[in-house]
């Protein structure tokens, strides 16, 4: 019997619907961004935001805390979703649920939750300081980004044999730091990087949190630009899908150069 | 005293006990294997060992030290995994070396002892590859040599030919009693394979539903099982029930035909029923010599085996298999033709469960 030929046209044109959906309007922008001179094209938009101090200033802080809520956020995932591989798999529906609220909790509706909890005259006042409502909207951040955090980190932990793994390492004499830091994290360090990333990206452009807690972030400035100037927005926004693209890219970069897992997997 | 004791060591789950009444003596440098089918406690018994699971009772004692409540870490003991265990992140060399960096050994002194433990599983030039890099076999020889590496004063090995190809797993395990008997350490060796343990071990413990069946060497395991438990996981046996009929000749009933056992069933009550075994190397077509035994029955099946012809016989009842060389010379025997078998008095073992059970 002769093989079926099926049709390839299907799948490309809904490629081709998807791919348009996504490139135009990002094209349109992109296109929108050059236009700053009467009648052709510059990168105009692009010098003057990248010249802008605020800009610097901006970005360069939420970088920093970005840094700070991956650190803190990998510390508190990592053992986290570990222990309850290893020791309370029963507890795993209850984690899932609370990693998954922040999804569900308006971003708007946790930093009030805050606010009323953390104001200055509270027992905790962590909006004192400046720097404690640094610490305070870092802590915000390692909320937002657990759900990406957690779900990365776990399905990496479920790609290898965790039990097996700790219990050999504890039968070669290492206690549990050594068991998490030189056999666990190693062995998820791409899926500890998809998690960082998807923070840093999460990170990068939050503007409610940073806004109600009046801290100088990237994302109200993104805000602040796109309501007063014209071509300067697209810029930023073209700017910003740059910077995810390069996480994304060295999420994939950087996960290449993993030796295998099959030795250790189920 | 023994280097390792296991006292009255129980392990108790929330619905049923996984071990117990488990009570051992290994002495230094004893291979021991843990034999039985999945489920018996065998692998639970190793992980307390290991430490990795606390002892609802009892005391495991280590060269005279109670270590029952140590963590894993403490105990010195190696382990090697039916996964392997490999640190997919580490090399070879890396994975070997792991306990000895752990103990924060000189770096030389890591090295040489890597050397020395790749040549010892035959693999000097493997130190810098990936686990990902290796075969099964010899991802499970870099286990064993990370094992041994940190000098443990009891090795365990837990199921660790299981995932390895038939013929892979003939050349690994005399491999490993080699290098046992080389460094002369004590070691257990959990297995549900039966040829395993009788060639590789110097004692077999034989464990059913949590509780051991029966301790002996390999020798004593095959030729003298004494429950039904034993008889039939350890080779093949044909166990036979019969009515006790005169306990101090040793004469029973079998389907209305009477055998005698060589030994075993003085002190059993006359008239109960009791079970018995023979092996099926010990059953012949031809009649058993002028004392041996001798019952009628009916060929029920023929295997041909090529080298072996397997046949099944019935009495009633009862039925026994055995074993014949085959003979291109005879056409072998046809379901549904009367025979007699034969088989020696001394082939007839005496279970100690009564048949009821």
């Amino acid at each position: 019997m002769a093989p079926v030929k099926r049709s390839r046209v299907g799948p490309w044109l809904v490629m081709l619907v998807g791919a348009l959906y996504f490139f135009v309007p990002l094209w349109g922008t992109f296109e929108f961004s050059l236009r700053y001179r009467r009648g052709m094209y510059s990168l105009d938009a692009y010098w003057i935001v990248l010249n802008d101090p605020q800009f610097r200033a901006t970005f360069g802080y939420s970088t920093l805390l970005a840094l700070a809520t991956i650190v803190v956020g990998v510390l508190l995932v990592v053992p986290t979703a570990y222990w309850v591989q290893l020791r309370l798999p029963a507890v795993r529906p209850v984690v899932e649920f609370i990693t998954l609220l922040p999804l569900v909790i308006p971003a708007i509706v946790l930093v009030f939750g805050y606010l009323r909890i953390y104001n200055s005259s509270s027992w905790v006042p962590l909006t004192g300081t400046e720097s404690t409502t640094d610490l305070l909207l870092m802590f915000s951040y390692v909320t937002l980004s657990l759900p990406y955090m957690y779900r990365a980190v776990d399905t990496g932990l479920r790609a290898i044999d965790v039990r097996t793994l700790t219990e050999a390492a504890q039968s070669l004499g290492a206690g549990w730091p050594i068991v998490l830091f030189r056999v666990i994290f190693p062995n998820v360090r791409v899926a500890i990087l998809s998690g960082a990333f998807l923070t840093f990206a999460i990170v990068i452009g939050e503007f409610t949190m940073a806004s109600l807690l009046d801290r100088p972030a990237f994302g109200p400035y993104l805000q602040l630009i796109g309501a007063n100037r014209a071509y300067e927005p697209s810029a930023l926004a073209v700017i910003t899908f740059a910077i995810t693209w390069a996480c994304l890219a060295l999420m994939q970069l950087l996960g290449r150069g993993q030796p295998s897992q099959a030795a250790g997997a189920r | 005293m023994a280097f390792l004791e296991l006292e009255n060591i129980e392990k108790r789950f929330v619905h049923h006990a996984a071990v117990e009444h488990f009570q051992l003596a290994v002495e230094r440098g004893e291979f021991v294997s843990f034999l039985g089918p999945s489920g018996c406690g065998k692998t639970t018994t190793l992980r307390m060992i290991a430490g990795f699971e606390t002892p609802s009772a009892g005391v495991i004692r280590l060269a005279g030290v109670d270590i029952t409540h140590r963590a894993p870490n403490q105990r010195n003991v190696g382990m090697v995994f039916q996964a392997y265990a490999l640190f997919p992140n580490m090399t070879v060399a890396q994975n070997v070396g792991f306990g000895l960096r752990v103990a924060k050994r000189p770096a030389e002194e890591i090295r040489k002892r890597v050397e020395e433990m790749l040549r010892l599983i035959k693999l000097p030039a493997v130190g810098d590859r990936y686990p990902y890099q290796l075969s099964g076999g010899q991802q499970q020889r870099v286990a064993l040599a990370r094992a041994l590496a940190i000098k443990p004063q009891v090795l365990l090995l837990d199921e660790p030919l299981s995932a390895l190809d038939a013929k892979i797993r003939v050349s690994l395990r005399n491999e490993i009693r080699a290098i046992q008997r080389e460094l002369g350490i004590t070691t257990i060796y959990v297995t549900h394979d039966q040829e395993e343990a009788l060639s590789l071990s110097d004692r077999i413990v034989v464990m059913s539903e949590g509780r051991m069946e029966q301790v002996g060497t390999p020798f004593e395991i095959y030729n003298a099982p004494r429950t039904a438990f034993v008889a039939s996981f350890v080779g093949t046996l044909n166990v036979l029930r019969g009515q006790v009929t005169d306990p101090a000749g040793g004469r029973l009933v079998v389907d209305g035909q009477e055998i005698i056992a060589a030994r075993g069933l003085e002190g059993v009550p006359r008239g109960e029923v009791r079970a018995v075994a023979v092996r099926p190397e010990s059953v012949s077509l031809q009649a058993a010599e002028a004392d041996g035994n001798r019952m009628r029955g009916i060929i029920e099946d023929v295997n041909f085996l090529g080298s072996i012809v397997r046949i099944r016989v019935r009495f009633a009842e009862n039925a026994v298999w055995l074993d014949t060389f085959n003979n291109p010379r005879l056409a072998p025997p046809a379901p549904g033709q009367a025979v007699t078998v034969g088989f020696p008095r001394e082939a007839v073992l005496v279970l100690d469960t009564p048949a009821s059970s």
